[in-house]
């Protein structure tokens, strides 16, 4: 193994969280290096609008994601089971390259909601111990909402993200999300026009009482220039957003808004198809001094650094963690421990609406074109009596009809051959659907640890995870679906066919990305393994960002809150971490 | 005793007021124009290392080729290394290299090195770019020179050449005109060296000076009319829009891109706002121009060609461009109005079609957004129809593209990445 030139600071994985950090410690006088195991990836090379929109290439055979036969993970579902590797993606797609998960998702752009943050002791003050599911462990984030408004609105600006505002600075205003945190400005860019399944949509749920509003986009509604001077060109609705990189400059990611301006800073410099297999510590363990990783030609390089920043996605982080001895592993049977507790999902579902009389054009769609209301969504509704936590936002958006996957024909329809023909024929355009995005409590026993049997290419163990979807989730997903079935109703389909998120999950139907937990922050070391600022509580060098630092997950996608806390970090790190480097910033 | 005899040496140079003939004067004033001077002349996009390092002495290593209607050329190293750079040149022969194109051993540079612009600048000025160079750190870096073919690489015929076109003079002020409008024709004219591509030439790489600013054909590119002329020129562009383009490298009208995106990368968005205005200002009332191209009327929508090309348009353009050939501002240039698109010559939107282009980077403009290339999609006549298309939709007119243009923009890119 050779040793390279020391860094101010090494950043592990050159995704969303990744390129925030190296901009703003670059932008402080630091000498970066950022180590992305994946190839790199830009707009202008590498998503041609000629090919950029290829169903096989990006959506069916996954071209953007991590190789299974580079990474994966063994799941199961209880503790008793033994877990297999995933050798083919499926309820999830980790990203990999330059840009991860922020080239191929579809772009909404939430805030979590301000009870979320403090979730264990607001639920405990409004309904008492009780409405706790058995065997939970959710806990508060030990930030609050109003500490992160600051952050939520930076990330937002810097990805243009069109939207309607509902509460700025606490007046609630029409058109917006009256449930949602204040804001301190509105969006800096207009919602995107809607389709017709929008507009029927918004009827529909206008007349049944709720308050419809635009779903938060990082698909562009206009041109926009970020305080970073980076230009975003308008969508074209085109509908190749989730899995595929955007070709026209139109959707918000590190390639789109930071790298323009990052990769040219003297202080920053990026190396890709390196893969960090190790974080390396002082002889007393409380110092990290650097990483060890791999090139492509399988050499193994130590880059020392006096700041290490985990920003790779949730599940890799924690693996790295668990490799590295970061923080004590988490113990499902004593329930001591930190690293790997507290792995959350998301509880999603949907109902189907077949038209008669209604043309959709679904075709004509994007990532984040939708519809939202959050009437069900948190503790937006009285629980009391529901025996179940948390919701779900309900949505109806149109986000793409792509030829091979889009071909949403009624149950009872043959899987081939001419009947299935027709009714392609007669569905692809007639149908739409209303979704929900449903949180997902943390358990003592749904958590990542490392596999006993199976070993990546370097002879590391794989990632296990152990999850399933409990009965407070199936719950709150059967409550929420309930209240989907009358919308569709409204908006005038013929035949209705409604799908509740229940257990035990499975790991080959796409079911969303949003893995979250496992290196959680918190108030307390005891029971998080890093503080509020992202910070690892007994390794002060090490900071660790993305979802990995959710305690639990909220009926929300998660960028908007991962970029939020990125930018909260980063601010921690410059603005006082710099001056006593080396020291935690929240004692213990 | 030698070195006490040198000490009374010294002591009585002192004494009498000279200076020993090596001690390199306090130089800072000179050094800090001469670092201006050099990004005025954008010597760095000939000289720069041909890796694309740039910085410090590597901009001025040499070894990129040059290509010219004659062969490539490859430039020299100006770093003043000893062997293989200007190290043991003197000031004299820097200034009579600048002025005349003659090297201190007598050898004849070819035109590629612009001295005909060169020949503008005042001794003060080349002095400066001089002691600028001297103060890089020496970079040995042997460059063979002699790259041309038969008979071109004959030096001596420059001498018949510079008696046909070339007088070596420097920049006379006109006393009639501003102080920025000299300003800025000292630039152009200059250091600048504009016309050494937006002036087209003659059959022997001479410019044709009763087309000033005509534009013309060049490395593949179309270089771009720069007269007050309406269609093809910047008679729309106000000096407000010169000057953005030059700063940041677009504007809404245009980006840069090709060998203009160098330029901008490594010249104009470094110049100072004043120098933008005054280069602005001189090209908007030259003392002298070519007259304006033919007056053309847009080839009719009925035509096939037009039909062809706007279905492919519509199919593959309008994305990004727009329907209506807007264009994004600041991201996809605007096609409906372009002076770029109806040049003379198709060369640069053939070109931008086929391969894809990359727009210039400035700290101002970031974002350098690029087209990607649709060769490998369009075929001759496809590619030759959505260029005939866009160069005469939206009241544009210039002449039809042929399939034959569209083939001998694909071979000359062949070995053009």
């Amino acid at each position: 193994m050779r040793r390279l030139p020391r860094k101010d600071a090494v950043i592990v994985g050159l995704g969303w969280t990744g390129a925030i950090m190296g901009h703003e410690l670059c932008q402080a006088g630091l000498q970066v290096v950022a180590l992305e195991r994946g190839p790199w990836r830009d707009t202008a090379s590498d998503f041609n609008i000629g090919t950029a929109p290829d169903e096989l290439r990006y959506g069916i055979r996954h071209d953007l994601f991590v190789r299974t036969a580079q990474d994966t993970v063994t799941a199961r579902n209880r503790m008793d089971q033994e877990a297999l590797p995933i050798r083919r993606w499926g309820s999830f797609l980790p990203g990999n390259g330059v840009g991860g998960a922020g080239v191929h998702w579809n772009g909404h752009t939430w805030r979590f909601l301000p009870s979320d943050f403090n979730i264990r002791s607001h639920y405990l003050e409004r309904y008492g111990e009780g409405i706790f599911p058995e065997n939970h462990s959710i806990q508060d984030w030990g930030i609050t909402y109003d500490e992160l408004e600051p952050y939520y609105d930076r990330f937002e600006y810097l990805a243009g993200i069109s939207g309607e505002a509902g509460n700025v600075k606490g007046q609630i205003l029409p058109g917006g999300n009256p449930f949602e945190g204040w804001r301190s400005r509105p969006y800096p860019t207009p919602p995107l026009k809607m389709q017709h399944a929008q507009n029927l949509f918004q009827r529909a749920t206008t007349e049944l009482g709720f308050k419809p509003f635009p779903l938060p986009s990082a698909n562009m509604s206009q041109a926009y220039t970020n305080p970073l001077g980076v230009t975003l060109a308008p969508c074209t609705y085109c509908g190749f957003c989730e899995r595929f990189g955007c070709a026209n400059y139109s959707k918000s990611s590190p390639q789109t808004t930071v790298l323009p301006v990052l990769m040219r800073h003297p202080g920053f410099e990026a190396r890709t198809e390196c893969e960090v297999v190790r974080v390396l510590k002082s002889p007393d363990g409380r110092t990290a001094t650097g990483v060890v990783y791999v090139d492509a030609q399988g050499e193994e390089w130590e880059q020392p650094a006096d700041l290490v920043i985990l920003a790779a996605y949730q599940l890799w982080n924690v693996r790295l963690m668990l490799y590295s001895g970061i923080g004590r592993p988490y113990d499902p049977n004593t329930n001591e421990g930190v690293i790997g507790k507290n792995y959350a999902y998301q509880a999603n579902s949907s109902v189907n609406g077949y038209f008669d009389n209604q043309l959709f054009n679904s075709w004509a769609g994007a990532g984040s074109l939708g519809m939202t209301c959050d009437e069900y969504n948190g503790d937006n509704f009285d629980h009391t009596g529901l025996n179940f936590v948390g919701g779900a936002n309900i949505n109806c958006s149109t986000f793409h009809a792509r030829p091979i996957s889009a071909r949403p024909v009624p149950p009872g329809t043959p899987r081939w051959g001419s009947a299935w023909k027709k009714a392609t024929r007669d569905n692809y355009l007639t149908t739409t659907n209303v979704g929900s995005q449903g949180s997902n409590m943390s358990y003592r026993d749904c958590y990542l640890d490392l596999d006993p049997t199976y070993k990546d290419r370097l002879g590391r163990p794989l990632l296990r995870m152990t999850f399933d979807f409990k009965a407070n989730e199936e719950r709150m997903s059967a409550y929420v679906t309930d209240k989907m079935v009358p919308i569709m109703r409204a908006m005038g389909a013929k035949q209705i066919v409604a799908t509740p998120k229940r257990g035990p999950w499975n790991v080959v139907p796409y079911q969303t990305t949003h893995n979250t937990g496992g290196a959680i922050m918190g108030d307390n070391p005891r029971t998080s393994a890093v503080n509020k600022f992202q910070q690892v509580w007994d390794m002060p060098n090490v900071f660790v960002l993305g979802a990995s630092a959710f305690p639990q997950n909220a009926g929300y996608n998660p960028t908007g809150t991962v970029g939020a806390l990125a930018y909260y970090a980063a601010d921690a790190i410059t603005q006082q971490y710099l001056k006593n480097p080396g020291q935690p910033l929240v004692q213990a | 005793m030698r070195a006490r005899l040198l000490a009374a040496a010294t002591g009585l140079a002192a004494l009498i007021g000279i200076t020993p003939l090596n001690a390199a004067p306090d130089n800072f004033a000179a050094v800090e124009r001469g670092r201006y001077l050099v990004v005025l002349g954008d010597c760095v996009a000939c000289h720069m290392n041909p890796n694309g390092e740039k910085r410090g002495a590597q901009g001025f290593v040499g070894g990129r080729p040059i290509e010219t209607p004659f062969g490539l050329i490859t430039t020299p190293n100006i770093t003043p290394d000893r062997e293989t750079g200007i190290g043991t040149w003197s000031a004299d022969e820097f200034y009579r290299t600048m002025h005349e194109g003659i090297r201190p051993n007598g050898a004849r540079l070819y035109p590629a090195f612009p001295y005909t612009y060169f020949t503008r600048m005042s001794r003060d000025d080349t002095d400066a770019i001089f002691a600028y160079l001297n103060t890089l750190e020496p970079v040995r870096n042997a460059v063979d020179r002699n790259t041309l073919p038969f008979p071109f690489n004959i030096r001596a015929s420059m001498l018949a050449w510079n008696a046909l076109f070339f007088r070596p003079e420097e920049f006379r002020a006109d006393p009639n005109r501003s102080a920025e409008w000299n300003r800025g024709a000292y630039i152009v004219e200059g250091p600048g060296h504009c016309g050494a591509c937006h002036t087209p030439k003659n059959m022997l790489g001479g410019d044709r000076s009763g087309d000033r600013f005509a534009g013309g054909p060049l490395q593949g590119w179309f270089a771009t009319n720069l007269t007050g002329d309406q269609r093809t020129g910047l008679g729309n562009w106000s000096v407000e829009e010169i000057v953005e383009y030059l700063r940041t490298g677009r504007n809404a009208r245009s980006a840069a891109s090709g060998p203009m995106a160098e330029v901008v990368e490594y010249s104009t968005g470094l110049m100072t706002d004043p120098d933008l205005r005054a280069i602005a200002v001189y090209l908007k009332e030259p003392p002298a121009q070519a007259p304006a191209p033919p007056a053309r009327t847009p080839i009719a929508a009925e035509d096939d060609r037009m039909k062809i090309g706007e279905a492919l348009y519509v199919d593959r353009c309008m994305a990004c461009h727009t329907r209506t050939g807007q264009g994004v501002p600041n991201m996809f240039p605007r096609l409906a109005g372009s002076q770029v698109v109806q040049q003379e010559g198709s060369e640069t939107v053939l070109r931008v079609v086929l391969q894809g282009v990359r727009a210039a980077y400035t700290p101002h403009a970031p974002t350098s957004p690029a087209m990607p290339a649709f060769g490998w999609r369009l075929n001759d006549e496809q590619a030759a129809a959505v260029t005939t298309y866009v160069r005469n939709a939206w009241g544009n007119a210039a002449p039809a593209v042929t399939p034959a243009d569209a083939r001998r923009m694909r071979e000359l890119l062949r070995d053009r990445p």
